[in-house]
């Protein structure tokens, strides 16, 4: 199948009007006649379902959580994007387009980053007046602040809570239509796989977390609105429950996935201090416009300090080397987040890593402190100190943080055309579950931006072209497809129920996360993807058969359910490493040691991989077929990116 | 390590809804004072699936106190020993070798329980339902910057919306009250000027679903929000007593 992205002829900047104006209608008396499946309740879900509802479609909407609240964008600290240009400082959408193609490395394509840009300013406008209080000016307009890899004030936020209350908005909005009778609410559902009748979405079957219940749902159209894999890696700073099987099983079903390999690391989380963690914390991005990251300036000193023999604060300015201010003078502290990752893994490599574990960096605010009093900074990051002392045990208002790189985002994920469809037709995805806007390396308070703009602003209109070529007639699961995809679900269930070896699932997961942080994390090469490989392989097989899975299908089961999304990050694993294998240039997250330019940065091979990977399934233990998007640039011209 | 602890923990098990339950004993042993609560469970479930045994079943998932999933009753106290945090905040530091922890579901007729220490909270998504809600449809907003808000009173709407509805202002309350829950949200709409139309039915609807759900009435304790880890202020109640009676009174919009 050749891939068509569907961008619509036209300068930049009137694309996506002219493309609304292009797209098919559903007339209101005919929009109640169709149902639309909705999977995952976080900033893109609830406000994909919440805005269709409105419209006047059926809405059935699902989350394996206990209420579509809990999704994990609720845990987003930093803030969103909006090209206001309300701070005079000289922002407009092409800006915003140009730092998120550039931050990206120069691997997204031009009409999707430059739609999220142009729709970003409605998102804030929508989000006020449904009453998320977002910090303010005693004058009583809105306030911003900085993030990495743009020189302006953009950023929206409410404190360190700002996914909370988007989520909290959009959530609200989702209410509103639930009440209405509009959307009709699944919650502890999980979605087992994509119905599909001669290669068109219908439908899902879900598994009830609490009996266990196999069922089976119809619909004219299916949204995946179900975030990242990064806990692919084990520990992340995502939720425990996030998982890739909704899009596995969709990509099982001929949804191409893209770029999975590009994988985002984040600089500023608390350190690993043990094996017995369950996941990472992140300390927000923004903490960096107050915060100085450094490290001790010798071997001999790093070694001191983790001995214990001296305290960070015995340290004179003279032994102490701000690495990112030194290196980039124009960025300082707010270079993308890739960069900033990849400086403190080198820091650590040469030995001059802090703390017990010698795995990690200081972030001091002793400067702002200073300069702005605690108060100040209190007001600003006080929930994101209180976190870090509670973790910790130590007073970051009396002593620098203590921060190390952390798996955070995925950029990859299903690849969607123009209009957020899948290579399924009927099969749409949105928000972190898909590809499109991030390139190899996401910007900070994107993320939150991008799930609204899916859900809001592109969604609503992109899935009515879809549905005018599909008749207004009631749905139901009588085809006999529903039926043997859930024989397919109950078969899988069975196989991990019947799984009676002396190794837990959480065991294999963390051996995984193991491979792939090691292999196919900060730094990656030909040699170690192709072990890794290997090694994934092997603890594949051996899940299947030394794996122990408790208890029954018609019960609450947390061990069963987390065995299902397991064993398919286990399949996820080995994608991610061919994709990294095929990818031998160095862009954004993606750093392949072999590629690099002579400072160490991310060194491009324009001409050979300007391209999306999106892989084909092609059958269980078959290798997967790539297919090459190529990224075309009329509008910014390719550069090595420097923060120089 | 030396200062790891040994600890003896009393954990409700109960198979689902219709069983009964009760407290069984286990022993946690080599507990690092820096693991969460909740990966000192973890490390004692991994134990019992390793002898076949059905694990302790809880609520939990971004484990950095903003999702309101985890809701352990721990040693009598919601969220446990410590102000202002979530169970999954909670370190074992906060304990000591030797002793012993008892951990029960949240217990009000609001949240039966589902399964050893997960109880059904939908109660709480039915009265967002009922009126937690701007009516305003996606599209077609004003300028987010065309009414000026007073900083104080955005911060203060803020904080009334800080609350991840965990329910633990319910369990820690004798009469199983939903008012912090309640008040917070309508706290949140009715202090910020996109909320003011719909003032009046929002608080009466909330309040009728509230009831509703079998929630108890406030007595005034506080114990809610002693117990609340965002530690979101009983203002908000006296706040939406204010509306509520204002809207009964004046008989304003059902």
């Amino acid at each position: 199948m050749k891939l068509d992205a569907k961008i619509p002829q036209g300068p930049l900047a009137e694309k996506w009007s002219k493309h609304k104006f292009n797209l098919k209608l559903v007339n209101p008396a005919n929009k109640r006649k169709y149902t639309v499946i909705v999977v995952g309740t976080g900033l893109a879900g609830a406000s994909a379902a919440a805005s269709l509802a409105e419209l006047g479609y059926n809405v059935k909407a699902f989350c394996f959580q206990d209420s579509p609240r809990r999704a994990h964008s609720i845990a987003a600290q930093g803030g969103i994007n909006g090209a206001k240009n309300y701070q005079n400082d000289g922002d407009s959408i092409y800006r915003l387009f140009y730092d998120t193609i550039k931050g990206g490395d120069y691997r997204a394509r031009e009409a999707n980053v430059y739609r999220l840009a142009e729709v970003s300013v409605n998102i804030i406008d929508q989000c006020v007046a449904q009453g998320v209080p977002f910090a303010r000016e005693y004058g009583g307009l809105l306030d911003n602040r900085s993030f990495g890899g743009s020189q302006v004030s953009r950023t929206f936020y409410a404190r360190g809570q700002t996914g909370q209350q988007l989520l909290l908005g959009a959530y609200s909005a989702l209410n509103r239509q639930i009440n209405l009778g509009k959307v009709t609410m699944y919650t502890r559902h999980e979605m087992m796989d994509v119905v599909t009748v001669d290669g068109e979405a219908k439908g899902i079957v879900t598994r009830d977390l609490i009996n266990g219940a196999i069922e089976t749902h119809a619909a004219h159209a299916v949204l995946l609105c179900t975030g990242g894999y990064g806990n692919v890696f084990y520990l992340s700073t995502n939720a425990m429950g996030c998982n890739v099987t909704a899009a596995w099983k969709a990509h099982k079903r001929g949804a191409y996935f893209a770029n999975p390999c590009f994988t985002q690391i984040h600089p500023t989380c608390i350190p690993v201090t043990g094996d017995h963690q369950s996941k990472l914390t992140l300390m927000s991005e923004s903490l960096r416009n107050d915060g100085r990251v450094w490290a001790p300036k010798t071997k001999e000193l790093a070694e001191k300090l983790r001995k214990g023999e001296i305290k960070v604060t015995d340290l004179k300015e003279d032994d102490r080397d701000y690495f990112l201010e030194r290196k980039y003078p124009a960025f300082g502290n707010l270079v993308p987040r890739d960069v900033a990752s990849r400086n403190a893994k080198e820091i650590v490599d040469e030995g001059r890593g802090v703390g017990t574990s010698g795995i990690a960096v200081y972030l001091d605010f002793a400067e702002s402190i200073a300069r702005l009093g605690e108060d100040a900074v209190r007001a600003k990051y006080g929930n994101l100190f209180d976190m870090y002392q509670q973790i910790t045990d130590e007073n970051p208002y009396k002593q620098p943080m203590r921060i190390y790189p952390a798996v955070h985002y995925t950029m990859g994920g299903l690849w969607v055309d123009y209009n957020l469809q899948t290579t399924v037709k009927g099969l749409y995805a949105l928000g972190e579950a898909n590809f499109s806007d991030h390139g190899a390396n996401r910007l900070g308070a994107s993320a939150l931006m991008q799930g609204l703009a899916d859900g809001y602003f592109v969604i609503p209109y992109t899935v009515g072209d879809y549905l005018a070529t599909v008749a207004p007639k009631p749905v139901d699961t009588s085809h006999p497809a529903f039926e043997e995809t859930k024989k397919v679900v109950v078969e899988r269930i069975n196989k991990l129920l019947s799984l009676k070896g002396n190794k837990t699932v959480s065991e294999y997961h963390r051996e995984l996360g193991h491979i792939m942080w090691e292999y196919c994390g900060m730094a990656r090469t030909e040699e170690g993807l192709k072990k890794a490989k290997g090694l994934i392989q092997e603890l594949k097989s051996d899940f299947w058969k030394n794996a122990i899975v408790t208890g029954v299908n018609e019960e609450f089961n947390q061990n069963l359910e987390n065995a299902g999304r397991v064993a398919d990050f286990l399949e996820l694993g080995e994608l991610m490493i061919d994709d990294a294998l095929d990818r031998k240039e160095s862009c954004g997250g993606h750093f392949r040691l072999e590629s690099q330019t002579p400072e160490g940065e991310a060194l491009r091979d324009d001409e050979n991989y300007a391209y999306t990977a999106a892989w084909e399934f092609k059958g269980e233990n078959q290798p997967e077929g790539l297919h090459k998007e190529e990224l075309v640039f009329e509008n910014v011209k390719l550069t090595q990116r420097s923060y120089k | 390590m030396s200062n790891n602890m040994n600890l003896t923990l009393k954990v409700w098990r109960q198979k689902n809804a219709e069983a009964k339950g009760e407290l069984v004993s286990y022993q946690a042993d080599h507990v690092s004072p820096d693991m969460s609560f909740l990966e000192m469970l973890d490390v004692v479930n991994e134990g019992l699936i390793k002898k076949g045994d059905d694990p302790i079943h809880f609520d939990h998932d971004c484990r950095e106190g903003i999702c309101g999933s985890c809701s352990l009753h721990i040693n009598g106290r919601p969220h446990g020993p410590k102000q202002g945090i979530t169970t999954c905040q909670l370190h074992m530091r906060s304990f000591n070798d030797k002793d012993t922890i008892v951990i029960e579901p949240w217990r009000a007729e609001g949240f039966p329980v589902i399964k050893d220490l997960a109880t059904d909270r939908s109660s709480f998504d039915r009265i967002q339902r009922a009126g937690g809600f701007i009516s305003v449809n996606t599209g077609g907003a004003p300028d987010a910057n065309v009414i000026p808000i007073p900083k104080v009173i955005a911060d203060e709407a803020f904080n009334s919306a800080t609350c991840i509805g965990c329910g633990a202002c319910v369990a820690a309350c004798k009469n199983a009250s939903a008012m912090l829950f309640v008040s917070a949200k309508v706290s949140q709409l009715a202090l910020l000027p996109q909320g003011q139309p719909e003032r009046s039915r929002r608080v009466q609807a909330m309040v009728a679903q509230m009831d509703a759900e079998g929630f108890g009435s406030c007595t005034n304790t506080g114990a809610c929000e002693a117990e609340c880890p965002k530690e979101i202020s009983i203002t908000n109640i006296a706040r939406m007593n204010r509306d509520y009676f204002s809207a009964k009174l004046f008989k304003s919009e059902e």
